[in-house]
């Protein structure tokens, strides 16, 4: 397993020795990823861990302190970019996950007629970038011309305005990226669900179990393992959220659709404030990593 | 499509009528939701097409009008689309094969080796899976834009991409359905390893590496975040980043943006949903392990 030698070439004439007689081809097969994967993304963790204690409006020399993370604790744009960008996580995972699983389950049943049409039509939000959809979403929920407010005073309700009040906007922001990725985790999750052998169920029908009842003891808990695969992507993915606030709302009205993504990218990338900004990056890191050992507990028991 | 079971011939007169009862059921609630999903690529392959005057009209177009390369025009004026168009081709085609290259063969190295410090380094590999891309993106940007000065280069946009971590779990996995005694009868033969690599192993897991090939591609062509930040200059955006920048704008030129999106989409949606049974395999391999 563990190398307790360092692999440093023995001597030509030794042909015996351990290094001799270890194959080289692994290596050089693996070497070029690895040097990839070492400079620009294991090293990175690393430098952006230090780089959070030190104030890079001081210059490269700058001394080790906390300033960044005392700042933190202070700031009140931090506390609600961290706010929204946790209530669009607690309000959009559940309800996209809950969807994709009865996608994923109507999409396996066998009395579905034309199957590969309604696939096409969950899958293909898919391959739309983030900014395409955006701005489709952006004139889609336009207050004056948007074809959603159209709609809705087509039918007698009052027209909202949607991008310049908050909870509107919260809720766009929900929707978009809910009609985004549900088709992702549906496919995960029809995989998932293929994987299930028929014979569980046709012993259930035997026994007179309702489809309601094999959706719950039998299709949920087999699910599972692939549920939770789903579960923390999503949530590090909507830890990560950058692309909808910027381009749907540009973070606003005022900063109510501010999240962690946005602010991060406003510190470091904007403001140049590199220190600070990597001090947001780990505590997204935090987060993303809590919210994963809970997942585990909670979900993952006999996995 | 998939052909489903008929209903089978000894099932009671009951249990059919229960059957087509549920059928009905399903398809009138899967029906609209299918609908709301298409509705806003309808919406923006329509709109690709009409005139400003129109998208903002009273009753909104619903179906194609010509007002198509008038709209491409103005994009083209706004942003330099072509060349964009050119910039996302050329970076997500090198990204794509080098990072099959270098994907494959660090998975076949994990997949069909014994080395010291395979688990050690596989190991690494995994602990780092779990964390945000967001946490390296700054160290990223010093090291490209800084030390390495490949702000506005395609290299800029490729080489902090190359390190994707799903990719070489996925191939470690399609290289363990290779029977190592295939491999082993070349060595006895005489062939290098470099050749079984190429010309055996290769060749056998060619169908996971179409699926991969196409998600690469995709990721990279639709990627904002990291091309937005190292590329500053009008003539190295990519097509995500110059049409965000016509996005944020106040004044946005509706009739541009949309047939910019929908030049952006449509090709990969046709392409996508032509190999979409690949994917449904391809997907499930990268993500349900055992």
């Amino acid at each position: 397993m563990t190398t307790s030698q360092p692999l440093s070439p023995a001597p030509r004439r030794a042909r015996t020795g351990r290094w001799a007689r270890t194959p080289k081809a692994p290596y050089l097969f693996i070497l070029p990823y690895l040097l990839i994967f070492l400079t620009f993304w294991a090293w990175p963790i690393v430098s952006s861990f230090l780089m959070s204690f030190k104030d890079s409006r001081l210059g490269a020399d700058a001394p080790y302190a906390l300033s960044n993370w005392s700042r933190l604790t202070q700031d009140e744009f931090f506390r609600t970019a961290l706010r929204n960008t946790l209530v669009i996580l607690v309000i959009q995972v559940p309800l996209m996950l809950s969807l994709a699983t009865v996608l994923a389950v109507a999409l396996n049943s066998k009395l579905l007629r034309a199957a590969g049409w309604f696939r096409f039509a969950f899958f293909a939000p898919l391959v739309v970038g983030t900014v395409a959809y955006s701005a489709v979403f952006r004139l889609l929920f336009n207050t004056d011309f948007g074809v959603v407010n159209r709609a809705l005073t087509g039918i007698g309700l009052p027209a909202v305005d949607w991008l310049n009040q908050s909870g509107p906007a919260m809720s766009v922001i929900i929707l978009a990226m809910t009609w985004r990725w549900t088709g992702y985790n549906a496919i995960i999750l029809l995989a998932g669900l293929q994987g299930i052998s028929e014979d569980v169920y046709e012993a259930a029908s035997i026994d007179g179990a309702t489809p309601t009842q094999q959706f719950w003891k039998i299709t949920l808990p087999l699910l599972r393992p692939t549920l939770l695969f789903c579960m923390v992507l999503s949530v590090i993915g909507t830890l990560q959220l950058f692309t909808e606030p910027a381009l749907i709302t540009n973070s606003g009205p005022g900063n109510a659709t501010m999240t962690l993504g946005t602010y991060l990218y406003q510190q470091g990338f904007r403001s140049f404030n590199f220190g600070y900004a990597s001090a947001i990056a780990y505590t997204v890191a935090a987060i993303a990593a809590v919210f994963s050992i809970i997942q585990l507990r909670l979900f993952g028991r006999e996995t | 499509m998939t052909a489903r079971p008929q209903v089978a011939a000894h099932d009671s007169p009951g249990v059919v009528a229960r059957r087509r009862t549920s059928a009905f059921w399903l398809h009138l609630a899967l029906l609209p939701l299918a609908l709301l999903f298409l509705a806003p690529l309808w919406i923006m392959a329509v709109f690709s097409t009409h005139p400003e005057t129109a998208i903002f009209s009273p009753n909104p177009p619903l179906w194609f009008g010509g007002a198509f390369l008038e709209n491409f025009r103005g994009l083209q004026a706004d942003t330099n689309f072509i060349r964009t168009l050119f910039n996302s081709t050329a970076i997500a085609t090198l990204y794509t094969v080098f990072s099959m290259l270098l994907t494959s063969m660090g998975g076949y190295a994990f997949a069909k080796f014994d080395f010291p410090g395979k688990n050690w380094l596989f190991g690494l590999i995994l602990a780092t899976l779990t964390i945000p891309a967001f946490v390296t993106i700054i160290p990223q940007f010093i090291l490209v834009a800084r030390d390495l000065k490949l702000s506005n280069t395609y290299w800029a946009v490729i080489l902090p991409t190359l390190a994707n971590t799903i990719g070489i779990f996925y191939m470690r996995q399609a290289f363990q359905t290779v029977p190592s005694d295939l491999l082993n009868a070349a060595r006895i033969d005489g062939a290098s390893e470099g050749r079984i690599f190429w010309q055996i192993a290769l060749p056998i897991v060619r169908p996971a590496l179409a699926a991969l090939a196409i998600l690469l591609f995709l990721a990279s062509w639709n990627d904002y975040l990291w091309p937005l930040i190292v590329l500053t200059q009008k003539d190295s955006y990519t097509m995500p980043v110059a049409l965000g920048t016509l996005v944020g704008l106040t004044r946005v030129s509706w009739g541009g943006i949309m047939v910019g999106t929908a030049i952006a989409t449509i090709p990969f949606l046709a392409l996508f949903l032509s190999l979409q049974r690949h994917f449904v395999a391809g997907i499930a391999g990268g993500a349900v392990k055992d």
